[in-house]
């Protein structure tokens, strides 16, 4: 059996020193915002936000400088990272791009693709969407369709991307095409390649979610010329190089703390001097909190540390996502109160909010039943 | 974990694994002393490894006594090793002497209160302490108890207290102590360096440890059997079902393991109120979910006396509530989290 290799993390003092840092920023971007605001937590969207935060130095801060980073190391990332969510920050128009299209374009791009985007995203310019699953491929990722054949200069692309959240209103994504067709081999043949959202042929409709929200889209790809200078990483190389993608969107806080801003405003709710049972609950909320934490920060010193924690990333996320979900049911059941989103309470609002999202915690990102799959690998079962 | 500790690691399971037979286990059980056992432990400075030399220690540091109890909850050691820990550690933290052999510690329940008197040149000790780990068994009680001088630490001798013996559901002795003016060998006020509530603070994280250390017995325990057990022509392992309850034990495994692990680098770094708190509640949690899981796995031979699962399982049962239930530590740092107030939470969390 592999074991699981969850070391206390410690930050070291610039961590504590970036945490002062991006306090006082948030102070002060985000002063008077209400409850209700913040519960939207990394899926608020507001390019105005991205851009102050870039100009602040805190995307691409662990970029080379010469791509407009700011090497910092990634336990300083993670605080501000933490920070942000923490805060209720509207991080959505950079998280992307900082979190995984960058780093992804950093290891595998070429010097050009590193010169021409990196320097934007980290000014909080460029938002990127993501193009993985596709209507006949989900959890099964690995039997996209979406063609992308060799033609002259480039690649003509046909086929079609869903839950692209925010291709409507973002600038890229980077997405996953089958360059090449290889029977009964369908990890082979796959290919990453950088997608302008207003190139001819793309057509973006709305899925409109069951909140009535609007993030998710349907990207349909109709004879769309992507050139060769797009390609990311090496022709064929598609099914490794975004398994390293997706390490890096499953490892990070954003995984436990979606519901923060409920067990904030529970506590706010409760009072000074709350009862027995809301005790018990805030309590045992906390020990929740506070050990994921530990187990979150435990991932980011291995990241530091070069290390490849996607065994303990994946275990961190499953109990994360279902710490979150289980914020709305514990509330349910200590006040029995109606979620509503019209209430004149900001606490209802907020409780509303996060019951109606809460299902899609444990979907995005890989779901809880392929996360399980990966650590029941790691664990020697399959 | 640095290079001491994987050493310390590597000792208490080459030691345990040879030692911490089924059949030993079985024998304590029915109330035989393992006093091989224990000499061994003494031996190898397992049993206090967080004591200054000076008073007969291995010196070290709590972190380290992390990684003897986590093996004693691991093989399910039916020893005192954390009762003497804690004793040693008031005795020695009130500047008194450690005496050889295994301690116990009383009060083991909040509720319960003991009180010195003075008596000619020394002191005598009044009172009944109930659930006291190896009551009986163990040579010297270390008390904590009022005085009209306060808060007191005090040893006692085996014999010393009127016993009514007592088991918890792992057989392990947990008997109920009666002190009538007995006399006290030694005896001094509360050290400086004790934080509040030292006893069951102390108590709590130690088991905490331990069942972080259970956990992981049940994750590869269960991993084992459901690899090895085959049914409907295929080992159970390769059921969709049984990965993902593992992978759910897993991660009950991991949480349970840092929470704990986290409780003893605040007791080294001198405030780890907030962490045993933490500790004792989600290793808790996570060994009622993972028993219940490990047995689900090993279907009914699982549920058998023959087989050992049962030699951890029933301690977590019982180690859950000893030294305060989650309940009760929940609700006292519920009521912590909520004084502060809503907007402290985050703060709070991130100052430690």
């Amino acid at each position: 059996m592999a074991t699981f290799n969850f070391e206390l993390g410690e930050l070291p003092p610039e961590a504590q020193k970036v945490r002062g840092e991006i306090r006082d920023f948030l102070d002060r971007a985000l002063g008077g915002q209400s409850a209700t605001k913040r519960a939207l937590s990394w899926g608020g969207f507001d390019r105005d936000f991205s851009r102050k935060l870039g100009e602040a130095g805190f995307i691409g801060m662990t970029w080379p400088k010469k791509y407009g980073g700011h090497e910092r190391n990634a336990l300083e990332r993670y605080v501000v990272l933490e920070e942000t969510l923490a805060a209720g920050a509207p991080t959505s128009a950079h998280w992307v791009a900082d979190r995984q299209s960058g780093p992804l374009l950093l290891r595998f791009g070429t010097e050009e693709q590193r010169q021409r985007f990196l320097p934007r995203i980290t000014k909080g310019e460029l938002a990127f969407a993501i193009g993985m699953s596709e209507p006949d491929s989900g959890s099964d990722l690995a039997s996209i369709r979406t063609r992308a054949e060799r033609v002259e200069g480039g690649y003509r692309v046909n086929g079609t991307k869903i839950w692209t959240s925010n291709a409507h209103i973002s600038d890229y994504a980077i997405a996953l095409f089958r360059t090449k067709v290889v029977p009964d081999k369908k990890h082979e043949g796959l290919s990453q390649f950088l997608v302008d959202l207003k190139s001819d042929g793309i057509s973006i409709r709305p899925i409109i979610d069951l909140a009535g929200g609007r993030h998710f889209n349907e990207v349909h790809f109709q004879n769309v010329f992507v050139p060769d200078d797009m390609l990311v990483g090496k022709d064929g190389d598609g099914w490794k190089q975004v398994t390293a993608e997706l390490a890096l969107e499953r490892s990070g806080p954003e995984r436990y703390l979606s519901s923060i801003r409920l067990i904030i405003e529970l506590i706010r709710e409760a009072g000074a001097d709350p009862g027995d049972r809301a005790a018990v609950v805030i309590g045992r909320l906390a020990a929740h909190m506070a050990t994921l934490r530990q187990m979150s920060l435990s991932v980011a010193g291995m990241l530091q540390a070069g290390q490849n924690p996607n065994l303990e990333a994946a275990v961190v996320k499953d109990v994360g996502t279902s710490f979150e979900q289980e914020i709305p049911e514990v509330v349910h059941a200590l006040l029995g109160i109606e979620p509503r989103l019209g209430s004149g309470s900001e606490f209802e609002r907020v409780f509303g909010y996060l019951v109606e999202h809460a299902p899609s915690f444990s979907l995005r990102g890989g779901t809880r039943e392929v996360l399980r799959g990966i650590i029941a690998r790691g664990l020697g079962l399959r | 974990m640095n290079d001491t500790r994987t050493l310390l690691a590597d000792t208490c399971a080459r030691l345990f694994t040879d030692q911490v037979t089924p059949a030993l286990i079985e024998s304590a059980e029915k109330g035989a002393w393992p006093g091989a056992l224990w000499q061994m432990l003494e031996e190898n400075g397992l049993t206090l490894p967080q004591i200054p030399e000076s008073r007969g220690g291995a010196g070290g540091a709590w972190s380290d006594a992390h990684v003897v109890l986590v093996a004693c909850g691991r093989f399910a050691v039916p020893l005192p090793v954390a009762e003497t820990m804690i004793g040693a550690w008031l005795l020695s933290e009130s500047g008194l002497d450690v005496p050889l052999g295994p301690l116990t510690v009383a009060p083991a329940r909040p509720a319960d209160r003991l009180s010195l008197t003075r008596a000619g040149a020394g002191w005598v000790l009044d009172g009944v302490a109930g659930r006291v780990p190896w009551g009986a068994a163990a040579g010297h009680v270390v008390v904590v108890a009022d005085s009209d001088d306060g808060p007191m630490i005090a040893l006692v001798a085996r014999g010393s207290a009127k016993v009514e013996p007592d088991v918890n559901l792992a057989l392990e002795p947990r008997d109920t102590l009666g002190w009538s003016g007995a006399p006290v060998l030694a005896a001094a006020r509360v050290g400086a360096g004790l934080p509040a509530g030292a006893l069951s603070s102390a108590g709590a994280l130690a088991r905490s440890a331990q069942m972080a250390g259970g956990l992981e017995f049940l994750l590869s325990q269960s991993v084992k059997y459901v690899t090895e057990r085959v049914q409907f022509g295929r080992p159970l392992a390769s059921f969709q079902a049984i990965q993902h309850q593992l992978a759910l034990l897993a991660g009950h495994t991991a949480a349970a393991g840092i929470a704990a692990q986290k409780g003893f680098a605040a007791m080294d770094a001198g405030d780890a109120g907030f962490e045993i708190a933490c500790a004792k509640i989600r290793t808790g949690e996570a060994a009622g979910l993972g028993a219940g899981i490990a047995h689900q796995c090993h279907g009914a031979i699982g549920f058998t006396y023959e087989h050992s699962l049962h030699f951890v399982t029933r301690r977590l049962w019982s180690w859950r509530a000893e030294f305060g239930a989650e309940a009760h530590w929940a609700a006292a740092l519920g009521r912590e989290v909520a004084a502060r107030g809503a907007d402290a939470l985050w703060p709070h969390l991130t100052s430690r």
